[in-house]
Formats: C-alpha cells, structure tokens, sequence
C-alpha cells in the first residue's frame, strides 16, 4: 500500500521536475483500517535517498456515505467504529453502504 | 525561498495491483478456472473450511489449493495429505497476497485440469480486504470466539467480500456472541453479502454453503 502510493509521488516528482517534496495529500475513506502514523514510518523508510525523503503524508479521511433503504435518505458516518448506523432521518436500520473506500494520492507540494 | 507548488495528482493507491489482478481474472474466466479468496483471522478456521470444501465438492471439481498463511506449511501438508494439488505462495512476511503472488501461484498450476482453486490469504483482517487478488469470489471467515464486534472494528473487509462464513456456531452457548447483530451491522456495510453459519467440527450448515459455491462455480464455469 504505501509502495504505491511511494511509487505514484515519485512518478508526478519526476514528471514535474520537483527538487524537493513538501507534503502529499492522501484521500483515505473511513473504512480503511489503516494508521496513518504506520504510513508515514514506512513512507520515510522507502522515500529514503530520493527527492521524497522527509515528506509529510497528510490524510483526508473521507466519511462513508449511507443510503436508508426506507426514507433514501443519505447521510455519513465519519467513524466506522460508531456502533449507531440507523438513519439519521427515520432510524431505520435498514441501510447500505454508498462510498467510504477512497484510496487516492490527491496532491503534493512541492518545490 | 522558492515556490511552493500543488501539484494535482488524483491516482488511485494500488492501481497497478488492480489492473494485474483484473487481467488473472479474466485469463481464470477464459480457462473457466473459478478463484475463491478466503480470507479471516488466525485461528478463524479458514484451513478447516478448505477441507470441508474439499470433501464437500471434489467428486464435482477438479481442486487446487494455494497457500499462504504464515503457518501454512502445516496447512498445506494437511490438504496434501487429501491428494489435492497444492502450492505454496512465499509472502517474505507479507501480511497479505497481492495479484502478483497470485501469478506466480498460477504458473505452478494446470489450470486446463482445474475447476477450483481456494486460496488461502494470510491470517489478517486488515490487509487482505485492501488487495485484490484477481480472484472471482472474495470470502471471509469468522468465527464464534472472536466476538461480534469484528465487523466494527475490520468493516473494510466485510464491505468486499461476496460472503461471510460464521464458523465455531457451536461455542454460540458459551460465547457473547449476537448473531443478529453481526448479520444487521455487515448487510449495511454490503446489501449483497451472503451469510453461512456453520461449524466445522459438527458440520452443521456446511452442506449450504457447500451448496452455494457449487452454484457460483457451475454458473460461472457456464457463463
């Protein structure tokens, strides 16, 4: 996971002429389980030596969106670990999963 | 100081795992060799399922398994022991398969004499639901002593897998274990997951999801 995003900053560096990466961007939807402080220490250990070393990951978590299948509402959840999933509108429990699963390197900054 | 630029990126992390494992699943769809990717924690009971399936299914299937949980090397020597075609995947202490191990794994195979292969992902909740294998089916294991709380904690994994095998019903009577709760919370993470209750030390349920796969591997092969 973090070889891919690594492998896709290098790329736009390199595509972009960049001398130095500041920061780079990630949208990660909130059913990721993945611990942002785990992404950068193996972010730094691969970047090591190339115009990436010493950028910082910062992560957008994007809340999972909901559909109720009685009312259609549509509402989000930014924590999965939030026991309540019922509507927000009617409480029905009867709800589907819309997007939550983003997995994008958005932007960076760079010099 | 210089400029600081923003330079718009908006790329998809592990594309390229994607893009490998869309072209397995369309080589597996062309040799009409269906992929089920089990997955679940240690101790979930994924190499008893695969040998439940394997009884259940290999006078209609020709099957191979591939593995690659940490500890698998008693796993495959259990399903060898079957007569049934194995092969090991080397994760290097990877936490998951990616769909370049898959590749590897298939190249060891015949798969014009095959019908079925379980794969047998590591023992982990996290890193398996995030890479796609370029398997047909995804499947994860859970059993009764983990606890209902799994699918609060890993929804990730729950929201892409095809089917979800409750294992162990047979500790419900001693565990604080809300089945109905587990059903209700993984439905609204995946409308479209189908569930199986079973016990793999009784048996109990195995013959329905022995069922189940049978009909996903005979439409698929028919399609």
């Amino acid at each position: 996971m973090t070889k891919s995003i690594f492998q896709i900053v290098l790329k736009h560096a390199r595509a972009n002429n960049v001398e130095k990466v500041i920061s780079v961007n990630l949208e990660i939807g909130a059913l990721s389980d993945l611990q942002d402080e785990w992404i950068q220490r193996y972010f730094d250990r691969l970047s090591r030596g190339t115009v990436v070393e010493g950028a910082k990951l910062k992560t957008n978590r994007v809340p999972a969106v909901f559909r109720c299948n009685c009312c259609q509402e549509q509402f989000r959840v930014h924590s999965l670990l939030e026991e309540d999933l019922s509507c927000r509108q009617c409480n029905s429990r009867d709800v589907t999963l819309i997007s939550g699963r983003e997995y994008r390197v958005q932007s960076m900054e760079a010099h | 100081m210089e400029e600081i630029r923003l330079i718009d990126i908006k790329e998809e992390i592990l594309s390229d795992n994607r893009g490998l494992a869309d072209r397995l699943r369309q080589r597996l769809s062309q040799e009409k060799v269906f992929m089920l990717n089990l997955m679940g924690s240690p101790g979930a009971g994924k190499t008893s399922l695969i040998l439940k399936t394997i009884s259940s299914l290999r006078d209609r299937y020709r099957i191979a398994v591939v593995e690659a949980d940490i500890e698998s090397l008693v796993d495959s020597e259990k399903v060898a022991a079957l007569g049934i075609r194995t092969v090991q995947i080397q994760t290097g202490g990877f936490c998951h398969v990616d769909a370049a191990m898959v590749e590897k794994a298939l190249g060891l195979l015949p798969l014009g004499e095959l019908d079925l292969i379980i794969l047998e992902n590591v023992g982990n909740l996290v890193c398996p639901a995030e890479t796609d294998t370029g398997a047909i089916r995804n499947v994860v294991i859970l059993s009764v002593p983990e606890g209902d709380d799994k699918p609060l904690k890993y929804p990730l994994i729950f929201s892409v897998c095809d089917a979800l095998v409750v294992n162990k019903v047979d500790y419900m009577d001693k565990a604080d274990f809300d089945l109905g709760r587990v059903k209700e919370r993984v439905l609204a993470l995946n409308s479209k997951i189908r569930l199986f209750s079973l016990s793999c030390t009784t048996s109990s349920g195995v013959d329905e999801w022995a069922r189940w796969l049978d009909q996903e591997v005979s439409a698929f092969q028919r399609a």
